[in-house]
């Protein structure tokens, strides 16, 4: 350890120092889009419930093949239960960042996930 | 035998651009070996070759190793003129232009972990603007900056140690042919 200390000079630990503040200061772009604040349940393309995701409550929402059961807590959502075949919107489990969305197809039910400001979805080009 | 119309002479200079030419691609190859949980995130360990080389050999000889480098890599690994090639291109060209600048840094005071911290952050800077401006246009690209900063100012540190280390334990070779 100290052979390696003796290798660097005062000013290093300037540079170092710096780098640091610059990893800290870039640290918010992390969250870009804002944290999850919001959770929208569609049904059928039309939008069934726009809630906060402040309080607990489980969701139940009808579709053509019977109820899909929806969690909300305080910063994430998810699909509880699903009669669709293959469990896809369940298995993809919590939902935590704006933008992330599950959907159960067959039932024709979605949750979205939504931040402060509205971000892309997808993109081409 | 007929004498060869173009005559070239191979210089001092060539020979050792071309031997330390060789390190870096060599230890190039290592880092594409390494993986990495993140595409643009990895050790860089040929920036300890650029940071030797600029040290003992000047900016002009650092310049045509790392050119050589990218070149050689890019062609090894095939990904010549491909998005990664461009990637490696402007992030060596800007780490280059900082460390041309950084070199003149006071030398009692800034060693060569300060130029490898430096060209490291100025690396990614230069892979993340070439991405925005043409790979992703879309501010998305730039979610992923902290981590990229990170990487740079840890892998920055570590290469930047050994070379000094490699500076203080090893005498300038004489290469010969």
């Amino acid at each position: 350890m100290k052979t390696w200390l003796a290798l660097t000079r005062p000013g290093d630990w300037l540079v170092l120092a710096g780098g640091l503040a610059a990893v800290g200061f870039s640290l918010p772009l992390l969250l870009q889009g804002g944290f999850a604040e919001r959770a929208i349940i569609r049904q059928n393309g039309a939008v069934f419930l726009d809630t906060d995701l402040r309080t607990r409550r489980e969701i139940e929402v009808p579709g053509p093949l019977g109820m899909t059961r929806i969690a909300i807590e305080p910063g994430r959502a998810r699909v509880l239960s699903d009669p669709g075949p293959r469990q896809y919107c369940v298995r993809q489990g919590w939902l935590m960042r704006p933008g992330e969305i599950a959907i159960c197809a067959p039932n024709r039910v979605s949750v979205q996930i939504a931040g402060r400001t509205r971000t892309y979805d997808s993109l081409s080009y | 035998m007929t004498a060869s119309v173009t005559e070239l002479t191979i210089t001092a200079e060539d020979r050792r651009v071309a031997w330390l030419a060789t390190a870096a691609v060599a230890l190039s190859l290592v880092d594409a070996a390494i993986p990495s949980p993140l595409p643009g995130v990895k050790p860089g360990l040929a920036n300890i070759v650029t940071l030797i080389v600029l040290i003992r050999y000047g900016w002009g000889t650092a310049v045509w190793v790392s050119a050589l480098r990218v070149l050689a890599t890019s062609l090894m690994l095939g990904f010549f003129l491909a998005p990664g090639f461009f990637l490696s291109l402007t992030g060596t060209t800007l780490s280059l232009a900082i460390l041309g600048l950084a070199k003149h840094l006071p030398p009692r005071w800034f060693g060569p972990v300060s130029l490898s911290i430096l060209a490291a952050f100025a690396h990614i800077g230069g892979q993340l603007l070439l991405a925005r401006a043409w790979l992703i246009p879309h501010d998305g690209v730039f979610v992923l900056t902290p981590i990229f900063a990170a990487a740079a100012l840890i892998f920055g540190t570590i290469n930047g140690l050994i070379a000094a280390k490699l500076l203080v334990e090893t005498p300038a070779p004489e290469i010969t042919p």
